[in-house]
C-alpha cells in the first residue's frame, strides 16, 4: 500500500518537476516572435573587411547590395575603380573589386550605371569603402537572408570591431540605408 | 552620413586626373561640393545629385530575396519524433540497430541538412540570456528545443543523447573500437563538463557571447567549413571517439550535464536486462561510459563507525574546497575579465597608446573612428573587471559544490546484488541489451 503510495507521490513530484521546468521557459520565450535573422546596420559598418573571411559559409552570406536609387551613376566611381588605375576603363587592372563582381554599363554620356553581380562577390567590402568615402554611400554591405543559415551566435557578429551586426525580427528585414530603398524591392 | 574632409585631400592625388576632360570636371566637380560649399554640404543629403536622365533608364531594383527558412514546425516536429521513437526502440525494441539508424537520419538532418543550428545543447544558452543576459528575445522554437529533451530524460533517460543530439550521433558512429576509460579517470575527466558548464553561464551572465556555439567542435563539419581550429578540435575528438566513446558528450557537453541531473531522476530508464540479472557478468565489459555500476563483492559491509567518520571528513572538508574554488575563481579575474571583448580592445587600446605595440588591429581602428573615449573604455573595462571578481567567485563556489557532491557521491556505499545502470550516465545506447543472455519475461 504505502508503496503504492510512493509511486504516486513520485508519479507528481515528476510531473509537477516538468511543468515547472516547461513553464519556466515558456515564461521567458516569446511565442509570437517569429523568426529571428542577422542583419547588418550599414550605418555602423566600418567595412574592416571580416565579413568576407569570419562567415561559417564560404562565400560568405554577406553581399554587396546597391541602392541604385541614391546612386550618383558617376563615370569616376570610387567603388569600382582602383585609386591609382592605370587607366579608367573596365580593365582587370583598374578595377577595385577584387572578384570583378561589379559590372559597369554605360547609360547615357556622362553616366553610368554599376550592378552586383552575386555570385561573384564575397563580400569584402573594398567598394563599399570607396563608395562611402568618395561617393554617396549607395553601395552597402548586407546579409542575404537566403544564403545566410542563421546561426545561433553569428560568427561576424562576434568579430565585428563596430558591432554593427544585431538580431532583428524578420519582418524588419532587410536593414536598408535609406528607407526610399524599400519602394518596391519586396 | 558621416562626411571625412580630411580624405576628400586625397581625391585630387590620388586619381590620375589632368589626361582625361571629363575627369577634370569631375575632380573639380567633387572639390566644389566639398570644399566650397562645405555649410550646405551639411544639409545635403548626398554628395552627388541623383541624375536626370535623358534617356527612359530605369533604376535597376536591389536584389533582396527573402530569407530561405526551414519552417519551425518541422524541426519540432522532427524532435519530438525521434524523441518518442527512440524512447520506444531503447525502452521496448530494445534495439542497437534502431539506435543507429536513428542516430543517422538526426545526424543527415540536424546535422548537415539544418548544418547544426537549432540544437539543444546551444538552446541552454538562450534560455539563459532571456532570463539574465541581454534579455534577448528567446524565439519558441529554441524553448522547444530546450524544453523537450529535459522532459523526455524526465520519463526515459537521456534519449535525446542516445540518437537525436547530431553531435552525439556523430560521434556514436565514429566510436567503433570503444574500450573503457579506467573509473577514477573518467570520474576526474567529467568534471571538465561542469567547468564548460560554469564558463558558458558566466559568459552569458556577463554578455560575452555563447561560448558553447563558439567552440561547437563538429559544426565546421556540418557546414563543410569553418576556422582550422575548431575543425582540427573536431578532427582529434572524432578520431580519440574511436577508442574513447564520445569524448565530447562526456566529458565536454553543458547540455549533458543538466541531462545527466534530470535523468537520475527518470521514471522509465532502461535496463540492462529485460528481466531478472543472473549475474553472469556479461555485460560487464559492454558499456564504453562507465554507466554498469557491479555488485558489490561480497566483502563485509564497513563498520558504522568507520562510515560515520568518513562522512564527517566530507562534510568537514567540503566548505573548505568550497571556499578555496571561490577564492580561485576570485583572483582569477583578471584572466576571465578577458573572455570580454570590452576588456580585450581596452587592452590594446592601453598598450597601443603607451607604444607597446607597433600596430593597431581591426577593432582598435574602429574604435577610433567611433565616438566613445579611450577613458570612458578603461572606465567600462575596469567596471566589467570588478563585475567578473564576483562571477569568477560564483563559478568556484559552483565547481567546489560539484566536486563535493562527486566525492559524497563516490563515498556512498552500494548494496546493490545486481548490475545496474548509472541513471546519469547512461546514454542509452542499447550496447548492452545484446550482452544479456536473460531472455524477456512472456507477457501475461
Amino acid at each position: 500500500m504505502s508503496e503504492k503510495k510512493n509511486t504516486g507521490r513520485r508519479a507528481f513530484m515528476r510531473a509537477a518537476a516538468a511543468a515547472a521546468l516547461g513553464g519556466g521557459v515558456w515564461l521567458a520565450a516569446t511565442p509570437s516572435s517569429g523568426a529571428w535573422v542577422w542583419q547588418i546596420d550599414p550605418r555602423k559598418c566600418t567595412q574592416c573587411g571580416q565579413c568576407a573571411t569570419h562567415c561559417v559559409l564560404n562565400p560568405s552570406a554577406v553581399k554587396c547590395v546597391h541602392a541604385t536609387r541614391i546612386c550618383g551613376y558617376c563615370d569616376l566611381c570610387s567603388g569600382y575603380l582602383q585609386p591609382n588605375a592605370p587607366a579608367l576603363d573596365t580593365g582587370a587592372e583598374n578595377e577595385l573589386c577584387p572578384t570583378a563582381a561589379i559590372k559597369r554599363s554605360f547609360v547615357e554620356d556622362p553616366y553610368f550605371a554599376y550592378s552586383i553581380d552575386e555570385t561573384l562577390c564575397v563580400g569584402c567590402g573594398k567598394c563599399v569603402k570607396g563608395c562611402a568615402q568618395f561617393g554617396n554611400g549607395s553601395l552597402y554591405l548586407q546579409i542575404k537572408r537566403d544564403l545566410c543559415v542563421n546561426c545561433n551566435e553569428c560568427s561576424i557578429a562576434r568579430d565585428c570591431p563596430s558591432h554593427a551586426i544585431e538580431r532583428i525580427p524578420l519582418s524588419r528585414a532587410y536593414i536598408l540605408k535609406y528607407d526610399d530603398d524599400s519602394k518596391g524591392t519586396e | 552620413m558621416t562626411r571625412r574632409p580630411a580624405n576628400t585631400v586625397n581625391v585630387a592625388c590620388v586619381l590620375p586626373g589632368s589626361a582625361h576632360p571629363r575627369l577634370t570636371v569631375c575632380v573639380a566637380a567633387v572639390s566644389a561640393l566639398l570644399f566650397l560649399l562645405p555649410p550646405l554640404a551639411a544639409t545635403a543629403e548626398f554628395r552627388f545629385s541623383m541624375p536626370e536622365f535623358s534617356t527612359d533608364y530605369e533604376h535597376e531594383p536591389m536584389f533582396l530575396p527573402p530569407a530561405a527558412l526551414t519552417p519551425p514546425r518541422l524541426d519540432i516536429t522532427l524532435l519530438a519524433a525521434l524523441l518518442g521513437f527512440t524512447a520506444y526502440v531503447v525502452l521496448r525494441r530494445r534495439s542497437r540497430r534502431w539506435v543507429l539508424t536513428l542516430s543517422f537520419v538526426a545526424l543527415a538532418y540536424f546535422g548537415f541538412y539544418r548544418q547544426g543550428c537549432v540544437c539543444s545543447v546551444g538552446s541552454l544558452q538562450n534560455v539563459l540570456n532571456a532570463y539574465v543576459g541581454t534579455g534577448e528575445i528567446l524565439p519558441l522554437v529554441v524553448a522547444v528545443f530546450f524544453l523537450l529533451p529535459l522532459i523526455a530524460a524526465l520519463y526515459f533517460g537521456r534519449v535525446f543523447c542516445a540518437s537525436v543530439c547530431p553531435l552525439g550521433a556523430a560521434q556514436e558512429i565514429c566510436a567503433v573500437h570503444p574500450v573503457q576509460v579506467p573509473k577514477p579517470v573518467d570520474a576526474a575527466l567529467g568534471m571538465l563538463a561542469y567547468a564548460y558548464l560554469g564558463i558558458a553561464v558566466m559568459g552569458i551572465v556577463m554578455d560575452c557571447g555563447f561560448l558553447i556555439c563558439r567552440y561547437d567542435p563538429f559544426v565546421g563539419f556540418f557546414r563543410r567549413g569553418g576556422s582550422f581550429n575548431m575543425l582540427l578540435a573536431g578532427g582529434i575528438i572524432l578520431t580519440t571517439g574511436i577508442f574513447i566513446a564520445r569524448p565530447y558528450c562526456r566529458y565536454f557537453c553543458p547540455y549533458g550535464v543538466l541531462l545527466r541531473w534530470i535523468s537520475i531522476f527518470s521514471r522509465y530508464h532502461a535496463a540492462i536486462t529485460p528481466g531478472e540479472c543472473v549475474q553472469c557478468r556479461l555485460c560487464e565489459e559492454a558499456c564504453p561510459y562507465n554507466a554498469i555500476i557491479p555488485p558489490e563483492p561480497g566483502a563485509a559491509p564497513e563498520s558504522r563507525h568507520a562510515g560515520a567518520m568518513r562522512l564527517g571528513k566530507l562534510l568537514a572538508v567540503s566548505p573548505l574546497v568550497v571556499l578555496c574554488a571561490a577564492g580561485i575563481g576570485w583572483s582569477a579575474h583578471p584572466t576571465l575579465s578577458r573572455m570580454h571583448p570590452t576588456v580585450r580592445l581596452a587592452e590594446r587600446i592601453a598598450a597601443e597608446e603607451a607604444g607597446r605595440v607597433p600596430d593597431t588591429t581591426i577593432e582598435t581602428d574602429a574604435f577610433r573612428e567611433g565616438d566613445q573615449t579611450a577613458a570612458s573604455l578603461y572606465a567600462e573595462a575596469r567596471a566589467l573587471d570588478a563585475r567578473f571578481k564576483y562571477a569568477g567567485a560564483a563559478l568556484g563556489v559552483f565547481l567546489g559544490l560539484a566536486v563535493c557532491a562527486r566525492l559524497f557521491r563516490l563515498s556512498v556505499l552500494r548494496h546493490a546484488r545486481d548490475y545496474t545502470i548509472d541513471k546519469g550516465a547512461c546514454l542509452s545506447c542499447a550496447r548492452c541489451f545484446k550482452y544479456c543472455p536473460v531472455e524477456a519475461p512472456e507477457k501475461p
